[in-house]
């Protein structure tokens, strides 16, 4: 802990901390940014800062500002019929269209937080060159900086391409789709090219449990967690046994057993899953098997009777998470330190003891955060349900099906029937049930709280 | 410990016979539907539905199909493309998840329970909410036709990678800490510890993440739908596979579909297999004392 703290008086400073115990000259580099390196003679690190704020004015002026505007009232301009003389025809004038305003928009308020970071930064520079310059010395040189980056700064130039990569391909889509939740983007009313800002209506329309959409709501909120809970843990407990069943001294041939078993994610999912849709159908494989058995007189009802329906999935997720819980599970318990077990070996211990005192709270330490992302992978879990069941069986006067989670239902209702707003509430929604079971959980496990507690 | 030899009692070597039985039993359970698809590609019948588990007549023509008739699918052309996307997104990625990993497990610095916090919420979202609108912003920058499709495809399936950092990330937790003391005492800096300690030590982690991301874009068939459109000049397997099960060419299709299966199946079983031997690498004996 001590050692981290030292770390950090060297490294981090905060900026209000620059700002007030810094010369005139760090403030201004906060309005000129890189203005603080320039002057210490760090040529290329201020100009690249002040290249950056040129750049994010320049496209301000071109072009910021104008979608900023726009995303007020997401576009109000109505596309008109105008005649054309020379041709003697009515021709359409293109209207505003809400979707391009919107991501534009977005963008923009992104570009607007990136001048605030920046000049954060360019006053942390011009502070640390300062306080280097004051000392007598000099201000570190761009051989210098790029050097830091490989060692004191390592996690700089570690992060910095994949938070750039999420910034891009994963957070500015959710923003813009979140949005649409406060849109009354939808096939309904036609508002498909133009919309508007709607507040919290379609929040209410979810709410009310008098209407259909409402009632499918909590229905499949409710089969969603019992689904995600089910998963989980059967994959978990199931396949952590297998992986110590397999694991244990006297099984002999231990890699051709878990072959066997990892065999089954070597074949991509999808294709699985749509040949064991095929195999349950009422004509399919196991149905034909059985009949020709003289087992079962009449197909059984695997996807047309709701708790047939909803066993399946959870026996056919069972199927196909076991392998790659073994996979994983596997490289942990080869981790495990082995002179715990040399010790409670020398201690007298047996193997029941040396499990319950060792492996699992080992595994629970490491895994934790595992057991909480396959949980949200499950809540998540669009191919399962999707490929196998579709959703089936499903009442006609319904959007969803007795087997669809949120996702899936997110899916029919955006995909198939193009209703954008109601999506994204059920989107924010799944988000918000999700949120709140793992938050918590995460909080109170033992890797966050220790996380060196095995070292 | 090998050196004495006990002839074991007659129950326990029951037990230990009964567990062999038990495990073929659940390998067999498991193997079942993989086995279908195989028998399916033979199959010398037409049409999804058969009456029998065995096929009646076996052939090639399931997957001489695949490569002569491209009146409907072009599949090698498929297979090329996702073997493209596939490269790059696995080398992309688990560079991602490495890099991220390693920072937040190794490296103390004011924001890493912050970025730690904000990598959970993003990984709480459904994937699929972000889907359509990469997909605007793609069209936007005019990279939803022609071979910038692939760049899409891409940065789409690896750039959000650093998030799932979780596993790789409870892998670096376990390998002593006193290894990358041990080093910086000697004068080393954090990038040496990286290269020349901590990555000789996490081979099976990093073949995992290797592994997990090479299946990704053969196993993904929503995103590059989506993506792709009418494009057929692009599609993926997957793609192209989930268009064969349509109903317009269910009946014709069925079995090469099976075929195609067991195509695409074969170089990520065999890069398994050759990956294998590091799963079974222990990095416990490192450190002494």
């Amino acid at each position: 802990m001590s050692k981290e703290k030292k770390l950090r008086s060297e490294n981090d400073i905060s900026v209000w901390y620059a700002l007030k115990n810094g010369s005139f000259m760090v403030t201004l580099s906060a309005v000129i940014c890189g203005w603080g390196c320039l002057i210490r003679k760090q040529f290329v690190k201020g100009a690249l800062y002040l290249a950056a704020e040129v750049g994010i004015i320049l496209y301000m002026i071109n072009s910021g500002a104008f979608h900023l505007s726009k995303l007020v009232t997401l576009g109000d301009v109505k596309p008109e019929k105008v005649w054309n003389e020379a041709k003697s025809i009515f021709e359409y004038t293109d209207g505003d269209r809400s979707l391009p305003i919107l991501l534009y928009g977005i963008i923009t308020v992104a570009v607007l937080l990136a001048v605030v970071l920046l000049m954060c930064l360019s006053v942390k520079s011009a502070y640390k060159a300062e306080v280097a310059c004051k000392k007598g010395g000099k201000a570190k040189t761009i051989v210098e900086d790029v050097r830091d980056l490989f060692d004191k700064r390592l996690h700089v130039t570690l992060l910095s391409l994949p938070i750039l990569g999420v910034l891009m391909f994963t957070i500015l889509p959710l923003l813009f789709m979140m949005s649409m939740a406060f849109t009354n983007y939808s096939v309904l009313d036609m508002k498909l090219v133009q919309f508007d800002w709607v507040g919290l209506d379609n929040f209410r329309r979810l709410f009310n449990m008098d209407t259909g959409l409402g009632q499918t709501f909590w229905s499949v909120l409710r089969w969603t967690i019992v689904w995600a809970l089910l998963a989980t843990f059967s994959n978990y407990f199931l396949g952590m046994l297998l992986s110590l069943f397999i694991n244990w001294k006297e099984i002999k041939a231990k890699k051709f057993w878990r072959f066997c078993f990892v065999l089954t994610i070597a074949v991509p999912h999808f294709v699985t899953l749509l040949i064991i849709r095929q195999m349950l159908q009422p004509n399919g494989a196991v149905n034909v098997l059985l009949q020709n058995l003289g087992w079962i007189s009449s197909p059984l009802p695997f996807f047309t009777d709701k708790w047939w329906a909803r066993i399946t999935v959870v026996i056919v997720n069972i199927w196909v998470g076991v392998p790659y819980v073994l996979l994983q599970i596997t490289g942990i318990l080869q981790n495990i330190p082995q002179d715990l077990y040399e010790s409670a070996r020398v201690d007298g211990a047996g193997p029941f003891v040396t499990f319950r005192k060792i492996t699992l709270p080992y595994m629970l330490f490491v895994t934790t955060p595992y057991l909480i992302t396959s949980f949200t992978g499950n809540i998540n879990n669009f191919n399962v349900i999707f490929l196998t069941s579709g959703g089936l069986p499903r009442a006609v006067e319904s959007t969803a099906g007795e087997t669809d989670l949120l996702i899936t239902w997110l899916y029919k209702l955006t995909i198939d029937n193009q209703f954008y707003d109601v999506g994204a509430v059920i989107g924010i929604m799944t988000f918000l049930t999700l949120s709140v079971v793992s938050l918590l959980t995460f909080r109170y496990s033992g890797s966050y709280k220790n996380e060196e507690g095995f070292r | 410990m090998s050196g004495r030899i006990v002839k074991k009692p007659l129950r326990k070597r029951i037990l230990i016979f009964l567990a062999h039985a038990l495990l073929a039993l659940l390998a067999i359970i498991w193997l079942v539907p993989i086995f279908w698809v195989l028998l399916t590609s033979f199959r010398g019948t037409k049409g999804s539905y058969s009456s029998t588990f065995f096929p009646t007549s076996y052939s090639f023509d399931n997957y001489i199909k695949l490569f002569t008739d491209f009146s409907v699918f072009n599949f090698p052309q498929m297979l090329l493309n996702t073997l493209i996307v596939a490269v790059a997104t696995c080398v992309l990625s688990t560079f991602f998840v490495v890099s991220v990993a390693y920072t937040l497990s190794r490296l103390r610095f004011r924001a890493r329970k912050k970025l730690m916090n904000f990598a959970m919420i993003i990984h709480l979202f459904p994937g699929f909410m972000s889907m359509i609108a990469n997909y605007y912003i793609f069209k936007m920058l005019g990279w939803t036709d022609g071979p910038m499709l692939r760049l899409a495809m891409i940065a789409v399936y690896s750039g959000g990678a650093g998030v799932g950092y979780h596993i790789a990330k409870g892998f670096f937790d376990t390998i002593p800490i006193s290894l990358d003391e041990a080093a910086m005492l000697d004068g080393s800096t954090r990038w040496q510890v990286l290269r020349h300690i901590i990555m000789p030590l996490s081979k099976p982690i990093i073949v995992y993440t290797l592994l997990t991301s090479f299946a990704g874009p053969f196993k993904d068939f929503m995103l590059a739908k989506v993506l792709c459109g009418p494009n057929k000049d692009y599609y993926t397997v997957a793609v192209g596979m989930y268009q064969m099960l349509e109903r317009e060419y269910l009946d014709q299709w069925f079995c090469s579909f099976a075929a195609a299966a067991v195509i695409i199946s074969i170089p990520i079983a065999a890069l398994f297999l050759a990956t294998q031997k590091y799963y079974s690498v222990s990095v416990s004996g490192s450190v002494k004392g």
